[in-house]
């Protein structure tokens, strides 16, 4: 409890109001922080001798169409000396959904990121190659964002009659 | 059925004809297709679980080679039948049209499995509904995924196409309309 403790401290005294909201009742701790200060957090998160989380887990997007800030994007870093863990999370709006590559930090983050705006068309500016990972690159939506339905709309004997919807 | 010895051997069937001593006639494209049927060249194309499914059949118990399916061509400019097994994404799709294209003709397809059929559960954004999307298909296997039994069925289904086809159906101003719907040239 006390490491948990001591790593939002560190954050809220060193980047203030740039972290919006922390969480440390889970099993990870949490911090949501502004987008525009993503990339100084993580470098500080990883590079800084107090704090050390050297290994980038994962990144990947969320959608909730009734925020204010509907698109987001989550970091877990990981600490491997001393196996503690760290999520972050940011927010961008649907009109400008762009948040700072990691790749000079991680090159780890490049297939991340792509796949990030693969599914949800976040742009990670200065990504190297910012293209498609997964889909098919013909795809002009991003399928994973809440307004796109999950069935195939294309399919036409799936129709509604049949079915009794 | 012959028997020799003690032992009982299944042949094919000789189509139908006029026979006599030393002689047997019958129509050339009847002759063609008994030769076909039994000497069909599969390509597997198997994707997911369908293609487990086909190994099994391919195996000593089901033993696909009993219908003159003992090699599998692993190329398509060899291969008679295209076997489509599991799902196939939208990014597959053009991968299974260059296959069909680089087989000669005749060639034929079998969809095994729901997936290969209709896209199956995958009603999705990043599924192909259905093989029939980019290639023409001769036989649907329902299941999910089929037993070998059912496999072999739809084998034998095509088996039967095969054995009755007409020599010129390929050259056919019908066939050709449909490889032009399909894009094939």
């Amino acid at each position: 409890m006390e490491d948990k403790q001591n790593i939002l401290t560190l954050l809220k005294n060193k980047f203030g109001k740039k972290i919006i909201k922390t969480d440390d009742t889970g099993d990870i701790i949490t911090a949501t922080v502004d987008s525009l200060s993503l990339f100084s957090i993580i470098e500080y998160l990883k590079d800084d001798p107090d704090t050390g989380y050297n290994f980038l887990t994962d990144i990947c997007g969320i959608h909730y169409p009734e925020y204010e800030l509907p698109l987001g994007v989550i970091y877990h870093l990981h600490n491997l000396r001393e196996n503690r863990r760290v999520r972050i999370k940011t927010f961008v709006s649907l009109d400008r959904p762009e948040v700072a590559t990691l790749t000079p930090l991680f090159s780890s983050a490049n297939w991340m990121e792509r796949e990030t705006y693969d599914f949800y068309g976040i742009i990670f500016t200065g990504h190297p190659n910012l293209i498609r990972i997964l889909n098919v690159e013909y795809l002009d939506f991003f399928p994973m964002r809440k307004e796109y339905p999950l069935e195939d709309p294309t399919r036409e004997d799936k129709d509604n009659r049949y079915f009794g919807r | 059925m012959m028997q020799s010895g003690r032992t009982t051997y299944n042949i094919v069937e000789a189509p139908e004809g006029y026979s006599a001593p030393g002689m047997f006639a019958t129509r050339l494209d009847r002759a063609v297709g008994l030769a076909r049927k039994n000497s069909i060249w599969p390509l597997p194309f198997a994707t997911s679980c369908c293609g487990i499914e086909f190994m099994a059949t391919m195996g000593a118990h089901y033993d696909l080679g009993r219908f003159g399916s003992e090699r599998l061509s692993f190329s398509p400019r060899q291969a008679d039948l295209l076997m489509v097994m599991g799902t196939i994404a939208k990014k597959m799709g053009p991968i299974v049209h260059q296959i069909y294209e680089q087989m000669a003709e005749p060639r034929w397809v079998i969809a095994v499995g729901a997936c290969a059929a209709s896209g199956g559960i995958f009603d999705t954004y990043s599924v192909l509904q259905g093989i029939d999307r980019v290639v023409p298909v001769d036989v649907y296997v329902p299941g999910c995924p089929p037993r070998p039994e059912q496999i072999i069925e739809g084998f034998m289904l095509v088996q039967e196409l095969v054995g009755k086809e007409p020599l010129r159906r390929r050259y056919s101003p019908e066939y050709r309309a449909l490889l032009e719907k399909y894009g094939i040239r």
